[in-house]
């Protein structure tokens, strides 16, 4: 085995990871304060995209006046979806609030490819695909920046989260109750957690965009943001990030050997796998918070 | 006259435990049955077999999902999935040379047995962990599908299904095959509205319910979830199945996708969960929306003279159907089935509605 090729697979598979952990801080920022599955995340982060798109190259402005606007715009969509949809669900059983996201996420594709169209269209941030040279390694250069800003992003969010505001969010993922007897407003704390989603997915949309291409297939990292927010456990900011490293490495390394044996296509089942037995060994993943119920 | 309830008086459990304690509903029913009988008569075979007969096959569906969802409370996202053994294994053993009816069973058999792997997680965890296991499932499922060709009968390929026959009769009719998928319909109706009265029923409850608190007062859970699995499996296996036989003719793994899964579930959530007349009008609704919001768009535009892309009037279906689901669970959570129960109890004791409350 060529040691090179095989770290060369560990680290692209890492920093592909990390992309997958921007997915999956927007799922964890929403289950964290509401305990609510966002599945509806994947269509954001396409939303966040196409929005994107619109200012810069319907309207042609500079993408970077663009995303600030997007992700203002974005916020609001977050706010909105929790007030409208998700506020009057609180305390119905599980089964009506996935399916309540599973119907905004329908929803959103279905709207967002059909006002703007389903063809695909280059995000184009100016990174270049010259491949990056580390020793001998071939890295891929946006996959680079993009865990660039999942990193910073999850510095932000965890410097956001000892400020004023981000203990009251701290407060009310920890008990709810508690939080709403000493004055806290729940309410707008969800939304706001909801509109911060938006604005990871509009991140999200940006950077997997320029990989692939702003498409419907974006709405399809729900998955895998999925897999690696249970396996990082559903509550845990650090958990997403480290999980996403995890769930990179094994997709990237096990496809290469998986593939021959099986015939190809193997990332899937990959994923699938690591999901399933997530939650069969430890359902609250790698960092979560371990309920135990009440009769 | 109008007052339903007059001169219903239980005297005996027995009595009280009818399956239709109203007699106006018995009546109801049985003019819905003759109804379906007739309906070749009545109904030209082009939407006789185009709209009545997939809602009929999507009603058993419905009503095998509302069984482990609605009445066991399990979260079920992979029914798709297990709706595809029992398809592929019934066509399967029919192009063997077995004869319908034993490839139909072997369908069902088979996605039990496959159903009740989905359970064994079912024994883990619940709730949303088991929502997203079965989703994997599904995944799974799909990828098996797609990679094995001695399964799907070849890459990218769609496997045929053989002249369906039962007692040695081949059904080619449109009115013969109408008939086989009402028979199905009914036989599981029949059961669902059987289980409610049973003690197998009200374990199930009981779980749903809670399945600790179920398991303190001498409920097993645990075998109650497997047998609710099993049960559910074996109607989606022979769904699966007879939609195969008599509706898409040939078996392909897209017709057994993730978004079938949340297809059919979104059928149970907007006809109400554990409802059975829920399960036929959320099938209805969701079955028959696509054409007619498109035909209401494309209608709209044409009036107002704005150019639509075929683009823009392929995806609004879709954003309708989700449109759907989120206003159902905004404004009626228990879905159709509720909303017909309020009508119900509001026309059954209607002139004297005043005396009841």
């Amino acid at each position: 085995m060529d040691w090179i090729f095989l770290s060369e697979l560990t680290v692209n598979g890492a920093l592909t990871g990390l992309l997958y952990s921007l997915v999956a801080i927007g799922l964890v920022l929403i289950y964290k304060s509401s305990a609510v599955p966002n599945l509806a995340q994947g269509a954001l982060t396409m939303l966040g995209a196409y929005v994107v798109l619109a200012f810069s190259h319907n309207l042609g402005w500079s993408l970077w006046i663009a995303i600030p606007i997007a992700i203002v715009i974005m916020f609001f969509v977050g706010m909105g979806i929790e007030r409208f949809a998700l506020r009057k669900l609180a305390g119905r059983p599980i089964v009506m609030i996935l399916m309540m996201t599973m119907g905004l996420d329908i929803f959103l594709r279905g709207t967002t490819l059909a006002i703007w169209g389903g063809s695909s269209r280059p995000m184009n941030l100016g990174v270049t695909y010259d491949p990056y040279f580390l020793g001998d390694m071939l890295l891929s250069r946006i996959h680079i920046v993009g865990a660039m800003v999942a990193l910073a992003l999850f510095v932000a969010i965890m410097l956001f989260f000892r400020t004023r505001l981000g203990i009251r969010l701290r407060a009310i993922s920890d008990d709810y109750l508690a939080s709403w007897s000493i004055g806290i407003s729940v309410e707008r704390g969800v939304g706001l957690s909801w509109g911060l989603a938006s604005i990871v997915a509009v991140a999200t949309g940006v950077i997997w965009g320029e990989v692939q291409g702003v498409e419907q297939s974006l709405s399809l990292l729900l998955l895998k943001g999925l897999t690696v927010a249970v396996l990082g456990g559903l509550d845990s900011i650090l958990g997403a990030v480290v999980a996403g490293i995890i769930l990179g490495v094994l997709e990237s390394v096990g496809s290469f050997y998986l593939d021959d044996i099986v015939g190809g296509g193997s990332r899937d089942l990959i994923v699938a796998a690591v999901l399933i037995l997530t939650v069969m060994i430890r359902p609250h993943g790698l960092f979560g918070r371990h309920d135990i119920e009440r009769v | 006259m109008f007052y339903r309830l007059s001169s219903i008086r239980h005297n005996s459990y027995a009595s009280d435990r009818k399956m239709f304690p109203v007699p106006a509903d018995r009546n109801a029913v049985v003019f819905f049955l003759l109804l379906g009988c007739a309906a070749p008569l009545l109904i030209p075979s082009l939407y006789l077999n185009s709209y009545v007969l997939p809602w009929l096959i999507w009603t058993a569906a419905v009503l095998g999902l509302n069984l482990v969802t609605g009445w066991a409370g399990q979260l079920h996202l992979g029914y798709a999935a297990v709706m595809a053994v029992g398809a592929y294994s019934t066509v399967h053993a029919a192009r063997f040379g077995i004869p319908w009816e034993f490839a139909l069973l072997i369908g069902g058999l088979s996605s039990s047995v496959i159903g009740s792997l989905f359970a064994f997680t079912a024994l883990r965890v619940k709730g949303l962990y088991l929502a997203l296991t079965t989703l994997a499932m599904q995944f799974v499922m799909d990828w098996v599908l797609t990679h094995s060709p001695t399964i799907a009968g070849g890459s990218h390929a769609a496997l045929q299904s053989p002249t369906f026959a039962l007692l040695g009769q081949e059904i080619t009719s449109d009115a013969g095959l109408y008939y086989v998928a009402f028979g199905w319909c009914v036989l599981v109706t029949i059961f669902m509205l059987n289980l409610k009265r049973t003690g197998l029923g009200r374990a199930l409850v009981a779980v749903r319910e809670k399945d600790f608190a179920a398991a303190i007062l001498g409920v097993n859970s645990f075998y109650y979830k497997l047998v609710a699995f099993a049960a559910s499996s074996f109607i989606a296996g022979v769904t699966g199945a007879l939609l195969v036989a008599t509706f898409y003719f040939l078996a392909a793994p897209e017709q057994f996708a993730v978004n079938v899964s949340i297809q059919v579930l979104a059928m149970v959530i907007i006809g109400g969960l554990g409802s059975i007349l829920g399960s036929y009008m959320g099938a209805a609704l969701i079955l028959l929306m696509p054409g007619v919001v498109n035909k209401i768009f494309s209608s709209v535009a044409d009036l107002v003279g704005l150019e639509l892309g075929i683009e823009t009037l392929a995806h609004i279906p879709n954003a309708a159907y989700g449109a759907l689901i989120v206003i159902f669970l905004m404004v009626e959570p228990l879905g159709l089935g509720k909303l017909y129960a309020n009508v119900r109890d509001y026309l059954m004791v209607w002139p004297f509605d005043q005396l009841k409350k």
